[in-house]
């Protein structure tokens, strides 16, 4: 009898060629995609070249995304994707994003359907773990890693113990995957699931949207996680086969599958949450929180800059102002969403509330630019990550939301609640 | 590398990437420049302060954050010779390997010792000695081959010096 084994032993597993793993058992697995960026691509590049070993193990399997610091911020961020984009021509990378074809990594891959369930990613950016969202074992790696992996297209793993998320009940208004994962860090730290795979599932987590259920996989490496997973279900496999060339493989966990630890949470007992700076843990319900006048709204990222995200901006901003003292910024994560949002008129209510629409790109989300804060200012963000200087300088403030609180805290002027406004 | 001999320099808890080195310097991969922003979001003055050999000692989950390797590169490059912390964020502790700094995990050294005392490490015996103290922890010694590959400064000039030992 085979050791009963959980979703992220079974994909490690399979792909090592074992019958079985344990927890803390190192495998070396085949990498079926790795992904960087025009930070973490030129430091790979640089130690690809030290090795003098001209050839990458397949150049359809790499992906390049220039999303950071572009459109070019400057003199030198242009040098640093000029150093991708002659490595792209030299060695013939397919998927190579730049320019108008550029968004965010992590929206953008799953999207053009290179990502599918069952796949081994690795990215030269934390946050590909989102594609756990996906049923996909995907984790971040640094440069070295991944140039070793772009040798030898494989890569070695700790097998993880796995802690299980259980969500049930029914989700208050506006409360988003952004609120449970908020929540759900909010309850064990941000160091609560360190090594750790962490499983996303329970009733809740199959009624959520694609995009919901990316952006809880986004922030598990906000808890410490190696992998955020939910399983592959008649959702994603729809999702899936309208962009995506190859065959998933679906792997679930057994019954009597051995978790680190199972986690219930009764999600009609959930508000919607903020994440106080500096931490993504300091969490509080947005009904409890003291009037906090803010500077800046961000409604964009990795985590949460998808076109459902946009439709709930949209449906709270629809006829409304964002408030004279409050710059609201909103980024489409991909063009592909910037089209969509721009056919069904959400574009148009957000210039309309007075906010501006910026093309896709992280941007503000690492206080790259296109919208840094100055000393002592304040934003409210629906990024990851609020620690010291996160989005500009080490005296300003970043508290992390989802779209709904985003947007109505822009029509108040403070951090507040779309039912503040009657919604 | 085999004794380390160094001042510590205290942080705290989930000392993340941004404070290690802020994404507003990551349009460079140089490591003196980077080197330069070290820290500089926890204390301005550190990079200056800092004399090769010294020590930085912070409480637990170490490089938290972004998966940049321009963290460990900064830390190295700035002049310190290992991060002793009462644990380490996953990724940051295999960059930090892969780029040939030397870590270890110690949640009775990262309690104790205090900004400015004087640290010896003995990478080989596993002994981190605090001399101001006058006291002795203990840390599980690194595997041989981890101790080269810190030695040869990162996998890959690891890879490339065994390399060439094969071809001679
Ligand atoms: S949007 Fe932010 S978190 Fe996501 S990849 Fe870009 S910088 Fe990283």
């Amino acid at each position: 009898m085979k050791r009963p084994m959980t979703m992220a032993e079974k994909i490690l597993a399979d792909r090592a060629g074992l019958e079985a793993v344990e927890p803390g058992e190192l495998v070396e697995v085949p990498v079926d995609l790795t992904l960087a960026n025009d930070i973490t691509a030129p430091l790979a590049i640089k130690i690809f070249e030290e090795t003098r070993i001209n050839q990458v193990f397949d150049p359809e399997r790499i992906v390049l995304v220039m999303d950071h610091f572009t459109p070019n911020k400057d003199i030198k961020s242009a040098e640093q994707v000029r150093i991708c984009r002659e490595f792209a021509r030299r060695f013939g990378i397919k998927h190579y994003y730049e320019g108008g074809a550029c968004g965010i990594e992590h929206a953008l891959l799953p999207e053009q359907g290179l990502v599918v369930p069952g796949d081994i990613v690795i990215g030269a950016d934390s946050h590909t773990c989102t594609y756990g969202a996906l049923g996909a074992f995907a984790t971040g790696v640094g440069s070295t890693d991944l140039a070793a992996t772009w040798i030898t297209g494989r890569t070695w793993f700790k097998v993880p113990e796995t802690i299980r998320f259980v969500y049930r009940g029914e989700l208050k208004p506006w409360v988003s995957g952004k609120d449970l994962i908020l929540y759900t860090i909010g309850d064990i730290g941000v160091d609560g699931a360190l090594y750790k795979a962490m499983e996303f599932s329970g009733e809740v987590i199959r009624r959520l949207s694609m995009a919901d259920r990316f952006t809880m996989a986004n922030m598990a490496i906000e808890a410490g996680g190696k992998v955020g997973l939910i399983e592959a279900d008649r959702k994603t496999l729809s999702y899936v086969r309208q962009r995506a060339q190859r065959e998933p493989r679906i792997y679930k966990s057994d019954r009597k599958a051995r978790f680190l630890e199972v986690r219930e949470y009764d999600c009609s007992k959930i508000d919607l949450q903020v994440a106080f700076p500096h931490l993504p843990s300091n969490t509080r319900p947005v009904t409890e929180i003291p009037e906090i006048p803010i500077d800046q709204v961000v409604i964009g990222s990795c985590t949460n800059g998808r076109l459902e995200d946009l439709a709930v901006a949209a449906k709270i901003l629809k006829g409304r102002k964002v408030h004279p003292n409050v710059r609201t910024i909103i980024i489409p994560a991909t063009p592909s969403i910037y089209q969509q949002a721009l056919k069904k008129g959400y574009l148009r209510v957000f210039l309309e509330a007075g906010a501006i629409v910026s093309p896709p790109t992280c941007g503000p989300c690492l206080g790259g630019h296109m919208g840094i804060l100055a000393k002592g200012e304040r934003a409210v963000a629906t990024t990851n990550r609020n620690f010291v200087g996160r989005m500009g300088h080490p005296e300003s403030e970043v508290y992390l939301a989802g779209p709904a609180v985003a947007a109505a805290s822009a029509i108040l002027g403070r951090i507040g609640s779309p039912q503040e406004l009657g919604l | 590398m085999n004794i380390i001999r160094g001042r510590a320099f205290k942080f705290g808890d989930n000392i993340d990437t941004d404070v290690i080195i802020p994404a507003r310097y990551l349009n460079t991969t140089d490591p003196k420049e980077l080197a330069q922003h070290c820290m500089e979001d926890a204390d301005p003055e550190f990079v200056k302060k800092v004399r090769p050999g010294d020590i930085i000692v912070a409480g637990k989950n170490f490089g938290c954050g972004s998966s940049r390797e321009h963290a460990p590169v900064a830390i190295k490059a700035a002049g310190i010779a290992c991060v002793i912390a009462e644990s380490f964020a996953r990724i940051f502790y295999r960059n930090a390997f892969n780029t040939g700094l030397l870590i270890l995990e110690s949640p009775e050294a990262s309690r104790d010792i205090k900004e400015g005392d004087e640290i010896e490490i003995d990478v080989e015996a596993g002994e981190i000695r605090n001399l101001t103290q006058g006291k002795v922890y203990k840390v599980k010694p690194l595997p041989p081959f981890m101790q080269d590959l810190i030695r040869d400064g990162g996998l890959i000039p690891h890879l490339i010096c065994k390399y060439r030992q094969t071809q001679a």
